[in-house]
């Protein structure tokens, strides 16, 4: 018997997904030739699932400034910040990210998800109360998991659930934290921020938003969602990651709160983790100013999402409830949307695929990222690449007749 | 509220997710038997938090495999609201 053989049921589902080169989760591009195009399998193809919102890993002046940084100061910082000390880029890259968020304090961790799994362990603690969305994402889950605090979901964006579940809770004691997320990663819905907000309020509790999917996509100034809504006073923990909107990798957490600052120490996922190198930290930085800086970025990102939405809306698909720059399409089948998936990629347009249960509603995904680096006719090729597909699988009537006149049939 | 109703209650509820399958009794294991996936569990779980009044941790729904095991559950935390 093999210590693997749990994993038997998990190896049948990822065979029968198809060999290595046509696995989609086993996908390995040749070459990344841009924000928006690569070479897989020998073949080019237009980057569609990438969450490279404002397209700026390609940036001239990131590359330039990680580049210096690299040189500068070397390739690693081959430890902790709390064990070898940080580099001047840390805490600067903290001042940046406070002061872009308008808050006194900001803590950077090595990934997004580390982010999620250290705050989640380490601000609610046994006998306090965590209350989660139910379509969290899965480090929040595992942030969950690994504290001690009590755990309970409410119904994915609903107040009036989440309401209930606080009233259960009003004698109990313990500290209650509210976790909701800007734009849901699978179906690029927006929560109900400014109702869960008005919840948090009246049941005195604390409210996390996630913006990793909304930082630089949504509000006036890119804060994401609680700026949007106007609600960033009753936010009193954002956590966000690099790896979409700025283009690298890492994690923050802002918050106005007197005596963040102890986490630092208390924190295990931070203190037990390498910090992120100078060239991460470097280009991160950069991708943080122009993301300030360039309004446009978001205006283009939200046209192209409008594209791809409304396009494949009016093909007869299925997409999410909001336009944002996650557009996914439901399938019924998980062989159908497997064989989807293939076509696009053969036909040049990469973008991810999402099985159940990794989906709400057990129905399988493919999900698109819209970047603002998009050109529109590479939209317009992808949706007439979903069209064609979509009528050869059977998902959508073989000739669409939608757009001419009805005929009316002779005497 | 008596452990027997709380069960016959899970029980009818199960039946409305799984309208196919007939035999369902206090030792039905949820997932294993009646092939539930982990969406349509979670949405069974959520219904009954409602039907009862309750919100079920996380931690204790991983102990859950029965029918019975479910009933105790909802039982230990409908008590402890009235108390």
């Amino acid at each position: 018997m093999s210590i693997f053989e749990k994993f038997d049921h998990l190896r049948q589902t990822y065979d029968s997904l198809g060999d290595r080169s046509h696995n989609p989760f086993s996908v390995s591009f040749d070459r990344i030739e841009s924000a928006t195009e690569g070479v897989l399998n020998g073949r080019r193809v237009i980057l569609l699932g990438t969450n490279n919102y404002l397209g700026l890993t390609f940036d001239q002046h990131g590359i330039d400034e990680a580049v210096r940084a690299v040189q500068t100061l070397g390739t690693g910082t081959t430890g902790s910040r709390v064990a070898n000390g940080s580099y001047a880029g840390h805490g600067a890259l903290e001042r940046d990210l406070a002061t872009f968020f308008g808050r006194r304090h900001c803590m950077v961790f090595s990934t997004g998800y580390q982010a999620n799994l250290g705050m989640l362990s380490t601000i609610v603690g046994r006998g306090d109360h965590l209350i989660l969305d139910s379509d969290s994402h899965a480090s929040i889950y595992d942030g969950a998991r690994l504290g001690h605090a009590e755990v309970i979901r409410f119904r994915h964006s609903d107040p009036d659930d989440l309401y209930k579940r606080l009233r259960r809770l009003k004698d109990v004691p313990g500290s209650k934290l509210i976790v909701a997320e800007g734009i849901y990663s699978m179906l690029g819905d927006v929560a109900p921020l400014r109702e869960i907000a008005a919840v948090k309020r009246e049941m005195g509790a604390y409210l996390m938003v996630d913006e990793a999917h909304s930082m630089g996509v949504l509000g006036e100034h890119g804060r994401g969602l609680a700026e949007a809504t106007g609600v960033e006073a009753d936010v009193d923990f954002i956590v966000g990651t690099f790896s979409k909107s700025l283009g690298s990798v890492g994690g923050f957490c802002v918050s106005d709160l007197e005596g963040f600052d102890i986490l630092r120490v208390a924190c295990r996922p931070y203190m037990f983790t390498a910090s992120l190198p100078p060239s991460i930290i470097a280009s991160t930085r950069s991708a943080l100013q122009r993301l300030d800086r360039d309004k446009s970025l978001r205006t283009q990102l939200m046209a192209n999402a409008t594209q791809l939405h409304n396009g494949l809306q009016a093909l007869g698909l299925e997409v999410g409830p909001h336009v944002s720059p996650v557009v996914s399409v439901a399938l019924d089948e998980p062989e159908t949307a497997v064989r989807f998936w293939n076509a696009l990629v053969d036909g040049g347009v990469y973008l991810n695929l999402a099985l159940p249960p990794a989906t709400p509603s057990s129905r399988p995904l493919l999900r698109a990222s819209v970047s603002a680096a998009h050109q529109p006719r590479q939209i317009d090729k992808a949706i007439d690449l979903f069209g064609t597909i979509a009528r050869e699988l059977g998902v959508l009537p073989a000739v669409s007749f939608a757009a001419e006149p009805p005929r009316v049939a002779a005497a | 509220m008596q452990l027997s109703e709380i069960r016959e209650q899970i029980i009818s509820g199960l039946h409305q997710a799984r309208p196919d399958v007939r035999d369902i009794t206090g030792t039905t294991r949820i997932v294993q038997d009646l092939e539930l996936d982990s969406v349509a569990v979670m949405d069974f779980i959520l219904s009954i938090e409602d039907r009862f009044d309750i919100s079920i941790p996380l931690d204790r729904v991983a102990d859950i495999v029965t029918v019975d095991d479910l009933a105790r559950v909802v039982e230990g935390l409908g008590n402890a609201e009235r108390a």
